[in-house]
């Protein structure tokens, strides 16, 4: 009679830890595949060069120049983000966020260039990042990531 | 965004409108909306967190906020007779539990 409830109880506890590490496969595959498709698109695009400061090309005039934005809000997976609260206790480099954000800035200038293909370049590239984790409650909310990039997409004459 | 959605009033995030010259300055122009989560999102977003990555639901909501907080600001613009916005700054806050602040800002001016 004891057995059923037994294997409920290893269930219940060995649940969670199934889905952490299921979602810990699924993810890395993703973010390889993710990668990936960033490092294509980044090819692609290399001829619209993107300029952190105001001027780009001294030599030639700018015609026309026009706002474009880009965001993207990513997350960790749970077992990420439970390995990567451990650092707490000892400090140093969180690899997992700092590959999380690499990937989501790369992609949203990626956004960003894909809007004007027709842009000779972008010019004050601006790159910001908030997290929507909510201000009251640690567990409740989703506590996204989110990267927004945006720039003027000139034309020269 | 691209020109053609705000018509008359062109946006840029430096300090001129390339290819013209301000003859005016109106001053500070700002726009903001302040977004909740939706609940069926925020159901589908906590699947996603089990393999993490892009949250495309709050990618779209946050997006279309900023939309509107920009339209906002355009029209502060029109209002005071400008055709251009200078100088553009986005910011994006968590404030209250599950609620995101978009703000947008810049400078009104006539170019021509």
């Amino acid at each position: 009679m004891e057995n059923p409830e037994i294997i409920f109880q290893i269930l219940f506890y060995a649940l969670p830890v199934l889905l952490a590490v299921f979602g810990l496969f699924v993810g890395s595959f993703l973010e390889r595949r993710h990668f990936e498709s960033i490092r294509a698109r980044e090819q692609q695009t290399a001829g619209l060069p993107v300029f952190p400061t105001r001027t780009a090309d001294a030599a030639r005039v700018i015609e026309s120049g026009e706002l474009v934005v880009a965001s993207v809000v990513v997350s960790l997976d749970y077992f990420k983000k439970i390995m990567a609260s451990f650092r707490n206790i000892f400090g140093g480099n969180v690899r997992s966020y700092e590959s999380l954000l690499d990937r989501a800035k790369r992609e949203a200038i990626l956004r960003l260039k894909e809007q004007v293909p027709e842009s000779d370049a972008i010019i004050n590239l601006r790159l910001e990042t908030s997290n929507l984790a909510s201000v009251q409650s640690r567990k409740k909310g989703i506590g996204g990531i989110e990267v927004i990039a945006y720039g003027t997409a000139i034309r020269y004459r | 965004m691209k020109l053609s959605e705000y018509g008359d009033v062109v946006l840029t995030n430096v300090e001129q409108v390339p290819g013209k010259t301000i003859v005016e300055h109106y001053g500070l122009v700002t726009g903001n909306t302040v977004r909740a989560k939706h609940f069926g999102r925020d159901i589908a977003a906590s699947f996603k967190n089990l393999v993490g990555g892009e949250l495309k639901g709050y990618t779209e909501l946050l997006g279309d906020a900023r939309t509107q907080a920009t339209t906002r600001m355009v029209e502060q613009a029109r209002a005071l007779g400008a055709n251009a916005v200078v100088n553009v700054r986005f910011s994006t806050s968590a404030v209250a539990q599950g609620a995101a602040e978009l703000y947008v800002y810049g400078t009104a001016v006539r170019a021509e």
